[in-house]
């Protein structure tokens, strides 16, 4: 469970998060919607502790963030906005660096990553070095890395960002079996017909604030509007940075 | 228990990500190339023939007959002979001494006056014209050459003029400079060797050049650096880990250059010019020794530097410029006679280069000056290392775009 609590942020005088708190439960998948530049990635930064916020509180499974950022990393699959790859060296070895990382077992990294390549589809790619992958295989190979210490929450930085149909209906099937799995999976998008779909719960962010909260028919109820695209438009004020 | 299972996994943090790091240039031909051949071995390479050709072209100047044109040569056949016989062929005359020195189509050029003849005949003093250019180095010998030809003639021909007057030749040169020159073999390589020092700290910072920018700039610019960092690792070690990869490449390329240097050694004519030079496996023990501290401060500067660019073009102007300074300590002792004072060997670079000096000179480096020498860089890669750590802690860092 993720739970972030009236975090703040600045760059200088821009408030890139001005106030942002909201609950990401086990088991549920939540989306951060917002249009370009609402303050989704810097929130999310924040969350894996690669910055530190002005102000404000994050817990992941109970643990706070400040005072123990490495467990924090440790509770965390995090596919951040960077998601370059190594290279010069192959899928596999992509990933087995990060299990070694995280101190895993290498009997124990092997079959958990025999498990993400299937439900990943990317036996095909495992062996070839990553340079000239394409979009997909990339965010596959940087999703299966960021997964291979079996972490109970899943943070996804705008994860169909760049992929073709069939990629990213993939990646959803991926995420409604994270949840299955009884994960807490947080992702961002700025895409809504993608957090109508997957999403048990709304995060609205716009301006670096929480603008709404709820589910995706708490959400129409709030609004009044049946159809969630102009939902979205009527809690964020504007149609500016989103995409159907 | 806890504890001591944390403590295993902080070592193998730091291993994994050396290993990987090693593992992964290892694949990058352009990194290879750079830190085992080019690199280590260019500079000896050029180094020998550069010596090679200085050495033949003071060999030649001083065996092979001196062409000097000689103005007037018709009023002082006796001088001229005895030019010829100290191996300088007459050239016709020029027309201008002064320009055909200048345009470099003669290295000295002689003229004698009309006059020399008669004042000759009446024991006047008579003057002989030497033109030359004291900037042009590679003509000092020639006419260091003749210059010494025409006195030797003079002090000739006053000797047997005083004899011819019943006196002794000593009356005229009551005294006498005899010569005691100190330098050894060993310290007459100096002279030539001034700019090896300089060749070791280079391929050092070359071998490890690329890794340096590679592994913070270049993996920043490939946004790889955000995902690592989001493993439950801190940052220092990760640090620690490619530092100790670089720190092992630029190692390896001292280690070839040393050893080509070894080999090379051989192919060096030094005993030509009455030199003697020892580039075997004690200099080489010392001068790795000297120079492993430096790996360390070198290795942590180039990361800094590299981390405080925007992209990897960018970290590569910085490095570059980087480069210059060992080139000042260098420099300096080359054109600078400065002697050696205790405190210099703690200086970064400037004791390395005295040392690897010292040892040149077959004078040994003594363990004072080695212990100051090691103290001195290592707490100053300390310094270095500990404002890398820093560094390495900003958010600033990890953000690539």
């Amino acid at each position: 469970m993720i739970e972030v609590r009236n975090l703040h942020k600045a760059f200088g005088a821009v408030k890139a998060v001005d106030g942002v708190g909201f609950t990401a439960r086990d088991g549920e998948i939540t989306g951060l919607l917002g249009p370009n530049g609402a303050g989704k990635t810097t929130t999310l930064r924040m969350l894996y502790t690669l910055m530190k916020p002005d102000s404000g509180q994050v817990l992941v499974d109970g643990v706070d963030a400040a005072t123990d950022p490495l467990s924090v990393r440790r509770a965390l699959g995090v596919l951040p906005d960077a998601r370059g790859l190594y290279k010069r060296l192959t899928a596999r070895e992509n990933i087995e660096y990060f299990a070694q990382l995280h101190g895993i077992d290498a009997a124990v990294a092997q079959s958990r990553r025999e498990a993400l390549v299937d439900a990943l589809e990317m036996r095909d790619i495992l062996d070839r070095r990553t340079e000239g992958f394409s979009q997909g295989q990339r965010v596959k190979t940087a999703i299966a890395r960021a997964l291979i210490h079996d972490p109970r929450n899943v943070i996804l930085d705008e994860p169909t960002n760049g992929l073709d149909v069939m990629a990213t209906r993939g990646l959803r099937r991926f995420m409604q079996q994270l949840k299955a799995e009884g994960r807490c999976v947080l992702f961002s998008s700025h895409i809504m017909q993608e957090v109508a779909a997957l999403c048990d719960r709304i995060v609205v962010i716009a301006r670096g604030r929480v603008v709404a909260d709820a589910t995706p028919d708490a959400l129409r109820a709030q609004t009044g509007e049946a159809n969630l695209e102009e939902a979205f438009v009527k809690v964020i004020g504007t149609d500016e940075g989103l995409a159907a | 228990m806890n504890a001591v299972a944390t403590k295993t996994r902080r070592r193998s943090a730091a291993f994994t990500v050396f290993l990987k790091e090693v593992r992964e240039n290892l694949r990058d031909r352009r990194t290879l190339l750079s830190a085992f051949f080019t690199g280590p071995l260019l500079g000896p390479l050029l180094f020998v023939m550069l010596v090679n050709v200085q050495i033949n072209q003071q060999l030649d100047k001083a065996d092979k007959p001196l062409h000097v044109p000689v103005i007037g040569a018709q009023y002082a056949p006796h001088l001229v002979d005895a030019l010829e016989e100290g191996g300088i062929v007459p050239d016709a005359p020029v027309a201008d001494p002064g320009t055909a020195v200048r345009k470099q189509d003669a290295d000295v050029v002689l003229r004698i006056g009309a006059g020399y003849g008669k004042a000759w005949r009446q024991g006047e003093p008579v003057q002989v014209e030497m033109f030359y250019d004291s900037s042009r180095q590679d003509t000092s010998s020639a006419v260091e050459r003749v210059q010494k030809l025409v006195e030797a003639y003079a002090r000739q021909q006053g000797a047997m003029r005083l004899v011819a007057r019943g006196l002794s030749p000593g009356t005229a040169w009551p005294v006498q400079v005899a010569k005691r020159d100190q330098a050894t073999p060993q310290s007459r390589a100096v002279l030539l060797f001034a700019m090896l020092p300089y060749f070791f700290v280079i391929t050092l910072f070359m071998g490890g050049m690329y890794l340096a920018i590679d592994l913070t700039a270049g993996e920043r610019e490939r946004q790889s650096l955000e995902p690592l960092f989001a493993n439950p690792v801190a940052r220092w070690k990760i640090l620690f880990g490619k530092l100790a990869a670089i720190c092992l490449f630029s190692l390896a390329s001292l280690a070839i250059t040393l050893l080509a240097f070894a080999v090379v050694g051989h192919l060096i004519p030094a005993e030509k010019l009455g030199m003697e030079l020892d580039l075997g496996w004690r200099f080489a023990g010392i001068v790795l020794l000297l120079m492993l501290p430096l790996v360390l401060l070198l290795a942590s500067l180039q990361t800094l530097v590299a981390a405080f660019a925007k992209s990897y073009r960018e970290a590569q102007t910085y490095v570059s410029l980087l480069m210059m300074v060992p080139l000042i300590p260098s420099a300096l002792l080359a054109f600078l006679p400065i002697k050696a004072q205790a405190w210099m060997y703690a200086v970064p670079l400037l004791g390395q280069n005295l040392g690897i000096m010292r040892q040149l000179r077959g004078d040994g480096v003594g363990a004072a000056q080695l212990g100051l020498c090691l103290a001195g860089t290592l707490a100053a890669a300390a310094v270095a290392i500990g404002i890398t750590v820093q560094m390495y802690r900003s958010e600033r860092l990890a953000i690539s775009g």
